[in-house]
């Protein structure tokens, strides 16, 4: 347990239920799934409180960055470049505040609870109406739970804005093992198959016997093997990176082959962007992180610069400026999210997740995906600006039980941070026949 | 999950890093030395002096980093096989990346006992200069025998290496009488850094890649007056040797490498297909077939980050730690050897020599520059680091057991129509002159004794 950590327990302990229980969690770290009998299965309350020694050593180390010359290019072609991330760094260091993403964190209900070892934090929302729809809501790579909070107020609360109380859900978004104020794993095999599990545990935890499920990036995943668990509750799923892409597409993206004769003007579309990204190496940190992710990680765990390059270096990042032209996009969005990996020390352990998976695979191929085997409901929103749009005819032959599929005119990788608005409306529609139904 | 299925981004990523098809590589290079010696006959082509000299404020801050790393926690996997050297088919590698049990050793020696200055003095100690060439400055180091007919030879490091690899066999080449040769043994050694690695300028365009280094190679040794000459490299000094034997100036009587390219056509084709074997392989061709593929498919996280995103590498060049932990993952067998030194059972290499090679990249500030190399070369590479790309001039060639591949001796054959020498060595990995200097200068004085006159 790292120091920061320690001290964020300590603040948790302090609640009268929490005591008892981290002693119990320790005895658990390394039990099989829900096969110990001892595990805590107690939900405790949970304050953010970052010392302000780590803030001022942030700073400092900020302060002292010794940068790199310019890349020897004119564009991103060699990664991230210099003049774009360094007045962002330099703002990080002056005038960036990180008090207030940590009162935006702590103005919701934040709690910790102990499945399967690791030490799980969330966010759970509840609607004020009274047969409001749970939804538990992954979060990716490098996001956190920052990408998905602006859907909190319109997912909990749609008469705010002109929605109707049917469409209200009770809101669960939790922090992925290794990953924000979750517990580190110490042991391998926390792949997607385990965190479905834990995320299924964790929905019986809180009660829910009927739930869905959301997620993108490394959400969408983990949502697909929560589909095919099919745990006792959940009507359905909804996921905007879908595994669609069909294995005969995905031998020839995997070769370098030619285009495939008979594509759809969509599917020609997608097999272009797919194709390209491969050409322009788009995946390499992907790569890196699904075999080297210790090697990497002391550079990123040690220079802020380097990890706010590293995790900027997501092409989901690519087209963001992050300069105030874009509020949703601002420099205070992203820094949030790095200061956030920063102080929770997880630049290393959220890159384990790509290790378990394999090599850096993208999660986008139906086949490795096993979305045949999702035979539960499943709902998919298409977001332009998202690494490829998934043409609908191999939505269909990916999910046998599609229930819903819109592309949308707005929105990336990033939706629910990009577009909140539109994402939430997605939702509400994706999952309202499962609500008729149920 | 379905673990049968390989990584369609790697399988990109590696075709794109390596290259498949070995055509038009000699034409290519051939046809371009011409815009190159126009470049330096433009420039300035004056011999400097070069000292070397850091300031201590440096060595302060960096003690000072060193100190004030902030670790991640450990990895998850023990990889105790990871420290196995010498053994066969290959070391697994650590498998998650550097261990941090490793790296704690290393950090805690960096910051406390190690003392750079010496490696500074031995630096100081030899000549060093620079000069211009193709609008950038090159350091290299020069050492002249003092016998009467040594024969010159330019040799080239590589990637994580530095000039400080090759150190130890300075002394060796150019006064062979004093290490068990004979005085027909001797060389007249030039030693370049690479454009953005050590003392030598950092490229602010585009463009060079190994066939360019090359060339400046050949523009360097003719400044230097010399009209007969020899050519040595292992890791990228190979590529950028075979290069050289592409361009074939006259002056360049012979090569010798220590990372020999040499994988058949039809055997590249197998590799990229990432299949089993061919069943008519013989059991040295067979076992360089599992390593090329285990290396595919294992040990290409860093060369395919800095191929294609060397820029994003920042925390590189502003963590100690970084740093050292991302020249430690090189190949599976360095790392193995690497790791022992720290753990107190050096083999080849000492922490000094580890830790001096690291700090180099650290006091020059080229983390990000050296790495740029990979990138150039995926912009214009049309053949992989070991496949054979049609060299005609006379080679030697020492296939280490530990290298990233053994290369076989009927493939070495093949690729190298005047084979002047293959030699089989009983250990060795990736760094042969910083690791088994003897064996090396063995191995050098064996291929060029046949040509030495």
């Amino acid at each position: 347990m790292n120091p920061l950590i320690k001290t964020l327990a300590a603040v948790a302990a302090c609640t009268a239920l929490a005591t008892a229980a981290l002693v119990l969690g320790l005895c658990t770290l390394s039990a099989p799934a829900f096969a110990n009998p001892v595990e805590d299965r107690s939900i405790r309350p949970f304050k953010i409180q970052v010392p302000q020694t780590a803030l001022d050593d942030l700073r400092g180390r900020i302060a002292a960055t010794r940068w790199p010359d310019r890349e020897t290019v004119g564009d991103q072609s060699q990664g991230i470049q210099l003049a774009k991330i360094r007045p962002l760094v330099e703002y990080w260091g002056r005038a960036y505040d990180w008090r207030t993403a940590e009162a935006k964190l702590n103005s919701l209900p934040q709690f910790m609870t102990t499945i399967d070892g690791v030490d799980i934090y969330f966010i759970h929302v509840r609607s004020k109406h009274p047969h409001a729809l749970p939804l538990i809501m992954t979060h990716g790579w490098p996001g956190s739970v920052l990408e998905l909070l602006k859907t909190v107020g319109p997912l909990t609360d749609p008469t705010a804005d002109g929605g109707s109380p049917e469409d209200a859900f009770d809101l669960v978004l939790p922090s992925l093992p290794g990953f924000g104020f979750s517990g580190k794993p110490t042991e391998t095999g926390w792949n997607t198959e385990r965190i479905a599990r834990a995320w299924a545990e964790l929905m019986k935890r809180l009660g829910y016997t009927k739930y869905v499920a959301q997620g993108g990036d490394w959400g969408s995943p983990v949502s697909n093997a929560m589909g095919r668990l099919a745990p006792a509750g959940l009507l359905g799923i909804h996921v905007n990176l879908p595994a669609v892409v069909p294995p005969e597409i995905a031998a020839v993206l995997a070769t370098g082959g030619p285009v495939p004769a008979g594509l759809t003007g969509k599917e020609r579309t997608a097999f272009d962007a797919l194709s390209m990204a491969a050409k322009m190496g788009n995946r390499s940190y992907a790569t890196m992180m699904g075999t080297r992710p210790q090697t990497i990680g002391y550079a990123i765990n040690d220079s802020p610069a380097g990890l706010a390059a590293w995790m900027l270096g997501h092409p989901g990042f690519s087209g963001w400026t992050y300069d105030d032209s874009d509020p949703e996009k601002s420099p205070d969005e992203v820094l949030d999210d790095i200061t956030l990996y920063w102080l929770t020390n997880t630049a290393t352990s959220s890159g384990r997740i790509y290790w378990e998976y394999g090599g850096g695979r993208s999660p986008v191929f139906a086949d490795p995906e096993k979305t045949n085997e999702v035979k539960l409901p499943v709902a998919i929103t298409v977001f332009p600006g998202e690494g490829y749009r998934a043409p609908e005819t191999w939505a269909r032959r990916a999910y046998p039980n599609l229930i819903y599929f819109h592309e949308v005119d707005k929105g990336g990788h990033f939706a629910a941070w990009e577009q909140p608005e539109l994402f939430s409306a997605e939702l509400r529609a994706a999952f309202r026949s499962l609500r008729q139904r149920n | 999950m379905d673990t049968t299925r390989t990584s369609e981004t790697i399988d990109q990523d590696r075709r794109r890093l390596l290259g498949t098809a070995a055509v038009g590589i000699a034409a290519a290079g051939a046809a371009s030395l011409l815009p190159s010696q126009k470049a330096a006959a433009s420039t300035n082509d004056g011999i400097r002096p070069f000292t070397v000299s850091f300031p201590q404020e440096e060595l302060t801050e960096l003690r000072r980093r060193i100190v004030a790393t902030r670790w991640p926690e450990r990895e998850l996997v023990s990889d105790e096989a990871s420290r196995r050297i010498w053994s066969t088919p290959a070391t697994v590698g650590p498998t998650q990346g550097v261990q941090l049990a490793t790296m704690q050793k290393l950090m805690h020696y960096w910051g406390t006992e190690y003392d750079w200055s010496k490696c500074e003095a031995r630096l100081k100690a030899l000549p060093n200069f620079v000069t211009e060439i193709d609008g950038l400055d090159i350091h290299f180091i020069h050492v002249k025998s003092k016998h009467q007919g040594a024969l010159p030879i330019i040799i080239t490091h590589g990637w994580p290496g530095s000039v400080i690899e090759l150190l130890k066999i300075i002394d060796p080449f150019t006064n062979p009488t004093a290490h068990g040769g004979a005085e027909a043994d001797a060389f007249d050694v030039v030693i370049p850094s690479m454009p953005g690695y050590g003392f030598s300028g950092k490229p602010t365009e585009t463009g060079w890649d190994s066939a360019r280094i090359a060339r400046a190679w050949i523009v360097l040794m003719k400044r230097l007056g010399y009209d007969r000459y020899v050519a040595q490299g292992g890791d990228w000094g190979a590529l950028i040797t075979e290069q050289m034997a592409l361009i074939a100036p006259p002056e360049l009587a012979a090569i010798h490498t220590n990372m020999p390219g040499t994988i058949p056509p039809e055997i590249v084709k197998a590799l990229a297909s990432g299949g089993p074997p061919p069943a008519d392989l013989g059991p040295d061709e067979k076992r360089a077939y599992e390593q090329v593929a285990f290396f595919y498919k294992n040990g290409l996280g860093y060369a395919n980050e800095m191929a294609l995103r060397p820029q994003t590498l920042y925390g590189i060049v502003d963590s100690p730690a970084g740093l050292a932990a991302w020249i430690l993952d090189h190949d599976a067998d360095s790392y193995a050897l690497i790791a022992r030194s720290f753990d107190g059972e050096p083999e080849g290499l000492t922490r000094d020599d580890i830790l001096d090679n690291i700090t180099f990249y650290w006091l020059t500030h080229t983390a990000i520059s050296s790495a740029r190399l990979y990138w150039e070369h995926t912009q214009t590479a049309k053949a992989g680091f070991f496949d054979a790309k049609g060299i005609t001039i006379p080679v030697g060639a020492t296939a280490n057991p530990s290298e990233i591949y053994t290369a076989p001796k009927s493939w070495t054959e093949r690729a190298f129509p005047k084979l002047l020498h293959y030699g089989r060595t009983d250990k060795g990995c990736h760094f042969a002159a910083w690791e088994q200097p003897k064996t090396f200068t063995d191995e050098v004085r064996a291929t060029f004794k046949t040509i030495q006159t």
